[in-house]
């Protein structure tokens, strides 16, 4: 007998299957190496250089940051490449980003006296701790006796600080900074590779655990981290038992008939409603019929400034177990269906009813099913923006959700949500450029956070089918 | 069929009667007017090939076939003298009085114990000391025992198919059924295993009624009293076991169990 050669051995299916796959890992990685790279790349401490351009340019030297390099077409004609500076000091000396032509650029050199400083308001700050004229060795002595100065300040609470650090520009002009104003100042011209990397670190972990400064373009992201993480918690809290119930019932005890199979139609088709529409929905329902009815009845006395009536936790947890409903319906109904009919008579052959079966077989059973559901639903949930902008999410909440006063657990609290964090940085920021890096670092966290909940759930289902497995299969 | 060569017990000594019994699927006959009487303490067995309704026959009497839309049943079951089809009877109550092992071992994801103890702890017993010695007595009951004991807390789903079926036996006989219906208990299962199993029956059948399906003859000739030989959802010959295979007094029969068809 011949063997199937060409498309009929299977080969090329197994080929192309192979291909896709590949390609999803590729765009996969691709994206998580690109969100790393410009996202996290942002808190490694970058060399600061002092650049000075030819005569004719008419620019001032300047402590900078190289950024990145580009090429553009002159208006003239011809190509010229230029390069992102980073300077800074967008108080003294704006813009804070600027592209320098590289023709212009006569020299650059890297002094250890460079400095760049974090500060409560305008930015970083780029300067030099010792005026760039002055003699070797009384620049080394004033750069010191001004980074210990500044060491010690930083050891103290910035509210007993007093005095001010010096800061000398590339062309040699002074000015003082407060060293209230100091939140971390590096040099990193004069670091060793270790300190950049526990810098590079407690950056990130400042990122990931401070509030937000200066529109979003300073500080970290907690709030929205926190009020992601606590509204898809509210959300599956919501939409578990609900979905589950539902697809009982649709599963278990509707007749079979027309009437179901068109229900089970429509959840399946409201998995396919833009965002959006759930968003209004959930603002004219749950914001104003609901919580405008509560306040009515409950808080008619602050009125007419609403309690519930109005955007918040709430309501925008519920709108998104709305629109995640569908998943965990489909998946748990997929689950139950999986379940064998011959442990369903087994169970009914002993004498038990069908919720004692239920109860008792089928759900632990079908347990794996409705964690398949959760993670799709957090995996929806979480990624999800433009509902939330209706019912609840706001640029910079000044309180989180949840805290040390009662109730503890504030739900009419507006709050911050990581989406709309990366949507406010990189289309409302007014510094893009300062910006940019952050939309990139907050995009990673959005995904590693989705990935970190849907582990939790996947190996909580892992577990569960563990307990009972048969060993051969 | 008044021709039906058929038997009939004392009615101390009957189990099941069953009169004019016909179950229709979606108005598909599946049986039609079968009358038989199963005796007490004693194993039957109904044999007959595919699709004849010798499970269907017994599916009636513990009103699985409930579960299953579209079905019609018409005609009477007694159990020992009580009707099991009239609509106030409670199911569940039905089928703890009689047992049921299928075809597949379908044990319940859970533990050795907890598969035995399930039944039990449905009808409320919870004191553990007391279900404990249940489920030991159960596991005796069922040969299996000494093979389990030192792992009763083990997945049910880690014993061999014929284990798996010995642990589903427990776990009917743990209620004190005072029927058992076994169907094709042992097809499923290697010659070793089916051996344990027809042994057994042999030895349950001292304190309960069987009423076996199997599609072997030789199974059916090794641990039945009685044998039932159904064919296209009617009964055509009802007698012991020995007369059946060795006088059968129907064409059908013969044929059947000379192997002509089936």
């Amino acid at each position: 007998m011949k063997t199937p050669s060409g498309w009929r051995s299977g080969d090329g299916a197994l080929w192309l299957s192979t291909g896709a796959v590949t390609l999803t890992l590729l765009l996969t990685v691709t994206l998580l190496v690109l969100l790393g790279r410009v996202g996290f790349g942002h808190f490694w401490p970058e060399p600061l250089g002092t650049f000075t351009f030819h005569p004719g340019t008419a620019q001032a030297p300047l402590v900078a940051a190289q950024r990145e390099q580009g090429a553009f077409t002159l208006a003239e004609g011809g190509m010229e490449t230029r390069t992102l500076l980073r300077t800074g000091n967008r108080d003294t000396a704006a813009p804070d980003f600027r592209w320098i032509a590289d023709a212009s650029l006569r020299s650059a050199h890297f002094d250890p006296a460079a400095i760049e400083l974090e500060r409560r308001s305008w930015g970083p700050a780029l300067g030099l701790l010792a005026p760039p004229k002055a003699p070797a060795a009384d620049r080394a002595a004033l750069a010191a006796r001004q980074w210990a100065r500044l060491e010690e300040a930083l050891a103290l609470p910035s509210q007993v600080r007093t005095g001010s650090l010096t800061l000398y520009s590339a062309d040699g002009s002074a000015r003082p900074l407060p060293l209230a104003e100091v939140v971390r100042a590096w040099r990193p011209n004069a670091m060793t590779f270790a300190e950049k990397l526990s810098l590079y670190f407690s950056r990130i972990g400042a990122f990931i655990s401070e509030p937000p400064r200066e529109a979003n373009t300073e500080g970290g992201i907690f709030p929205a981290l926190f009020g992601t993480v606590l509204m898809v918690m509210l959300m599956t809290v919501v939409v578990t038992p609900i979905g589950v119930v539902a697809a009982i019932y649709l599963h278990e005890y509707a007749p079979q008939g027309p009437l179901t199979q068109m229900l089970r139609i429509a959840v399946n088709n409201l998995a396919g409603v833009p965002s959006i529409v759930y968003g209004v929905f959930g603002l004219g329902f749950f914001v104003y019929l609901v919580g405008g009815s509560l306040d009515r009845a409950f808080f008619a006395d602050t009125l007419p400034a609403p309690t519930f009536g109005t955007p918040g936790l709430l309501w925008a947890s519920l709108t998104l177990a709305l629109l995640t409903l569908p998943v965990m319906i489909v998946a748990t109904e997929e689950g139950l269906s999986r379940i064998p009919r011959q442990l369903r008579e087994a169970s009914l052959a002993l004498g038990a009813t069908r919720f004692e079966t239920l109860r008792y077989v089928i759900l632990p059973q079908a347990l794996p099913a409705v964690l398949t559901g959760v993670i799709l639903a957090v995996a929806r949930g979480a990624g999800e923006v433009a509902p939330l902008m209706l019912v609840g999410v706001v640029k910079l909440a000044p309180e989180l959700p949840l805290d040390g006063t009662f109730p503890f657990l504030h739900l009419d609290r507006q709050f911050m949500h990581l989406g709309f964090h990366i949507y406010d940085l990189a289309f409302q920021s007014p510094n893009v450029e300062a910006a940019r890096p952050l939309v990139y670092a907050s995009a990673l966290l959005l995904v590693l956070m989705i990935v970190l909940l849907n582990l939790g759930a996947v190996l909580l289902r892992a577990y569960l089918r563990g307990r009972h497995r048969d060993p051969l299969g | 069929m008044t021709d039906t060569p058929t038997l009939t017990f004392d009615p101390a000594d009957t189990c099941l009667k069953v009169e004019q019994l016909s179950v229709s699927y979606d108005g598909k006959a599946a049986l039609r007017e079968v009358s038989l009487t199963v005796p007490r303490h004693r194993v039957t067995a109904f044999i007959g090939p595919s699709g004849c309704g010798k499970s269907t026959l017994l599916r009636s009497f513990n009103r699985m076939n409930d579960l299953i839309r579209g079905v019609e049943v018409t005609g009477q079951i007694h159990l020992f003298g009580e009707d099991i089809l009239a609509p106030k009877v409670d199911v569940t109550v039905l089928r703890r009085r009689i047992g049921m092992v299928f075809q597949q071992p379908n044990p319940f994801p859970m533990s050795v114990f907890d598969n035995v103890a399930y039944g039990l702890r449905l009808q409320g017993l919870s004191d553990q000391r007391a279900l404990e010695r249940e489920v030991e007595w159960a596991l005796r009951s069922a040969a299996l025992w000494d093979e389990v004991k030192d792992r009763l807390e083990a997945s049910a789903l880690t014993l061999s198919g014929g284990q798996q079926q010995r642990l589903v036996i427990a776990r009917a006989i743990a209620i004190r059924p005072e029927v058992l219906l076994l169907d094709e208990p042992a097809s499923a299962l290697d010659p070793i295993s089916t051996l344990k199993i027809e042994e057994l029956i042999g030895q349950l059948a001292e304190a309960y009624s069987i009423i076996v399906v199997t599609h072997n003859m030789q199974q059916a000739a090794r641990v039945s009293d009685y044998t039932a030989f159904l064919y296209l959802g009617e009964l055509v010959e009802f007698s012991a076991t020995d007369d059946l295979f060795t006088r059968p007094q129907a064409r059908q029969t013969e044929d059947y169990i000379t192997g002509r068809y089936g």
